[in-house]
């Protein structure tokens, strides 16, 4: 009965509680967000993995915008029957230039961090803009309009600055040579890049620019 | 007090119907979604009606345009009538209502034609955070502005859980959204790779703490009591609740990434926390409905308590299953199947859009100035229309859920996989049928509530309705110091 009395100050005292409450929601995220920024594990870009270069990064801009996460994850687990389906299991290093994290919570389909190459690129195209003409029985819905719409190459390189300003270590050279690797390219042809090179340590992006 | 004060209900009146428009647009969009998972061809190829672009539609439209309208609207009741005071700044008040609803109606318009930052329940582009921020902070204004003025000493337990919700809710959308614009329809996040899903599950995990549990259970603990016309069961056990589940709950959002590439202690911290987060859930919930007795034939003949009823127990039911699923073991199991759809769905049509339910029918009348709604039988309809599609959805789900989970998992004496991936999304097809059918009850269901609630405020739309004078000061007794909160009657 006597320890009440400091909850009812606490409980009369409007600034008070909300200066408690404050507190009290701020310590969790304290604690597990911020060690994160200075943990190697975390931030550091595992050996081989490059920024996206620039017909890829358009091809992760169109997965992020068609929301393709809702889906399929990009995290293969700890767990041996997960490394047996899809593979080694990711490293927190392999995701350093993935804004934002399209790690997913549900997999309606396969995961696909390491789906690069497992198909051709040709089954890759077919099976975006008709799924079920290939796997009658999945889900998937079609992506016809993927096929319509071009690369705008201006655009990408203002979002490779702004990715630039964000850290990622992009050359002017790389900058300034985006245009002209997605000239005429397709959204379809940049999520194939993009879906192609997934798990795939990145490749040097010179080397994709001069294929 | 030279004249006597009334209570500014019209703001509510608006987030009422508000609630009860978004609630059908919302789930309308869900049951879409449930039948292309049952039937893809329904996206017709059209980009802006396939399901994983419209998905987000889904869950802002139900979280934040159906429940934030629910949330603001009773929050707005609760503050006025728990503190027997007007609402402070009245305008503001109304620019938080168009605010919100202009802040909903753009972030509906945008996201299904790819104009999203892709981060669950945070999907609005940049200058739709802004925005949302602005009408935030004026809510916070408003709501500790009233508090500020309030003619009872004591702010009552659902303030608390008011004032965590803005507080949290603030800190949570500014940080998970701080982004840099490329364009006004592109963004990047600040943060990247494993930092960027720590940061996104701290938010997402906390959105559905302090945003579909907090604010819901600040509604539960006014409501239920009024309902139920007993006293709070226990207000120690409600202060010792609050102060636990807004503390752990924080700390928890990493069980969403277990077995990931997450480093390891913080997938075993959240863990833990979401074990301990059991204590306050379960002791929330039970405070709820331990207030009933001496009152359970209300369940009988008030649908308002049969939904409070029922939206306790599966609040309950949910965050058993919550603290279980967040168990490394179990989670292995659970995790990217159906069963995460399962236990959102248990707490949302659940306990979300239950106690909202029951609380706007405790509410409505009251705020419209009639007696009672205007239909009872249609209340007594929509409580087993919900509850018959809620059972049918969950289980469904739970079904599919353990179907995928078990075939992921299974392998050969030689140790190879038993199932292609393929084998298990087909074993799951029947359970998307029983979703959909399920989904299309809960949603009939609050069309029902839509034209009752349309009928009840027919006073309302004829400005018929006389303002509720705030009682006199008089009339209020100051409770005796040592005896706060008052010892509850024994029971006979």
């Amino acid at each position: 009965m006597g320890s009440y009395k400091h909850w009812e100050k606490l409980e009369k005292n409007a600034l008070l509680l909300g200066v408690l409450i404050a507190i009290a929601v701020s310590l969790g995220g304290l604690a597990e967000i911020i060690p994160l920024f200075n943990d190697a594990q975390t931030v550091k870009p595992a050996p081989g993995v490059m920024p996206y270069e620039p017909l890829r990064l358009a091809g992760r801009d169109v997965y992020v915008r068609e929301g393709c996460y809702n889906c399929h994850s990009q995290m293969i687990r700890t767990l041996s029957f997960e490394t047996q389906r899809y593979g080694e299991r990711s490293s927190a290093g392999e995701f350093v230039y993935d804004r934002p994290f399209q790690w997913g919570s549900k997999r309606t389909g396969p995961d696909l961090a390491r789906v690069g190459g497992k198909y051709s690129d040709a089954w890759q195209r077919a099976h975006l803009l008709a799924p079920r003409e290939l796997v009658p029985r999945t889900n998937m819905p079609a992506y016809p309009w993927l096929a319509e719409e071009k690369i705008d190459g201006e655009e990408l390189q203002a979002r490779m600055r702004a990715l630039r300003t964000l850290g990622d270590p992009y050359t002017d050279a790389q900058i300034a040579g985006a245009a002209e690797a997605v000239l005429d390219k397709t959204e379809l042809d940049a999520l194939v890049a993009y879906l192609q090179g997934l798990g795939v340590k990145s490749l040097p992006a010179t080397a994709a620019v001069t294929p | 007090m030279p004249t006597r004060e009334t209570y500014d209900d019209h703001v509510i009146r608006l987030f009422l119907m508000a609630a009860a428009v978004w609630g059908v647009v919302g789930m309308s969009i869900g049951v879409l979604a449930a039948a292309q998972m049952a039937w893809p061809a329904l996206n017709f190829d059209v980009s802006w009606l396939t399901f994983s672009r419209i998905r987000a539609n889904h869950t802002f439209g139900v979280i934040f345009a159906f429940g934030g309208s629910a949330l603001m609207g009773t929050c707005y009741y609760i503050v006025q009538r728990t503190g027997h005071v007007r609402l402070a700044f009245g305008k503001l008040a109304m620019f938080t209502f168009w605010g919100w609803q202009a802040g909903c109606v753009l972030a509906m318009a945008t996201m299904p034609f790819g104009i999203t930052q892709s981060k669950e329940y945070a999907e609005p582009e940049w200058f739709i955070d802004l925005a949302i921020a602005v009408v935030w902070v004026s809510f916070a204004v408003v709501f500790f502005g009233t508090l500020a003025r309030r003619r009872i000493a004591h702010i009552y337990v659902s303030n608390w859980y008011f004032g965590a919700l803005i507080i949290a809710v603030a800190l949570l959308h500014i940080v998970n959204n701080l982004a840099l614009p490329v364009s006004l329809t592109k963004s990047y996040t600040i943060y990247s790779g494993a930092v960027d899903a720590m940061v996104q599950w701290w938010y997402g995990h906390n959105a559905v703490a302090f945003f579909l549990t907090g604010g819901f259970l600040g509604m539960m603990y006014y409501f239920v009591p009024r309902q139920a016309q007993q006293p709070l069961w226990s207000y120690r056990f409600s202060i010792v609740n609050f102060w636990a589940l807004i503390s752990i709950y924080m700390w928890a959002g990493s069980h969403h990434l277990l077995y990931t590439a997450l480093p390891d202690w913080v997938q075993s911290v959240g863990m833990v926390f979401s074990v301990v987060l059991l204590m306050p859930s379960i002791g929330s919930a039970a405070n709820g409905l331990m207030t009933f007795n001496g009152s359970w034939h209300k369940v009988r003949v008030d649908p308002a308590a049969k939904f409070m009823v029922l939206a306790l127990v599966f609040y309950a039911v949910s965050t058993i299953e919550g603290s279980m699923m967040a168990v490394r073991s179990v989670n292995s199991l659970t995790h990217y199947t159906d069963w995460t759809v399962a236990h959102v769905h248990a707490g949302a049509i659940g306990w979300v859009a239950m106690i909202t339910i029951g609380s706007l029918y405790a509410m409505a009348p009251r705020a419209l100035d009639r007696p009672a709604m205007h239909s009872t039988p249609a209340m007594n309809l929509h409580f087993w229309l919900h509850t018959c599609g809620l059972l049918l959805y969950v289980i469904s789900m739970w079904a599919a859920g353990v179907t995928q989970g078990l075939m992921w998992r299974a392998t050969n004496a030689d140790g190879s996989l038993t199932h292609d991936f393929l084998s298990g999304l087909i074993a799951t097809q029947p359970y998307y049928l029983g979703r959909f059918l399920g989904g299309a009850l809960v949603l009939s269901g609050m069309v029902v509530m839509a034209w009752n609630l349309w009928h009840t405020a027919a006073p309302a739309r004829a400005g018929l309705i006389k303002p509720i004078l705030v009682p006199a000061p008089e009339l209020i007794p100051e409770p005796v110091p040592d005896q706060f909160p008052a010892p509850l009657p024994e029971k006979a």
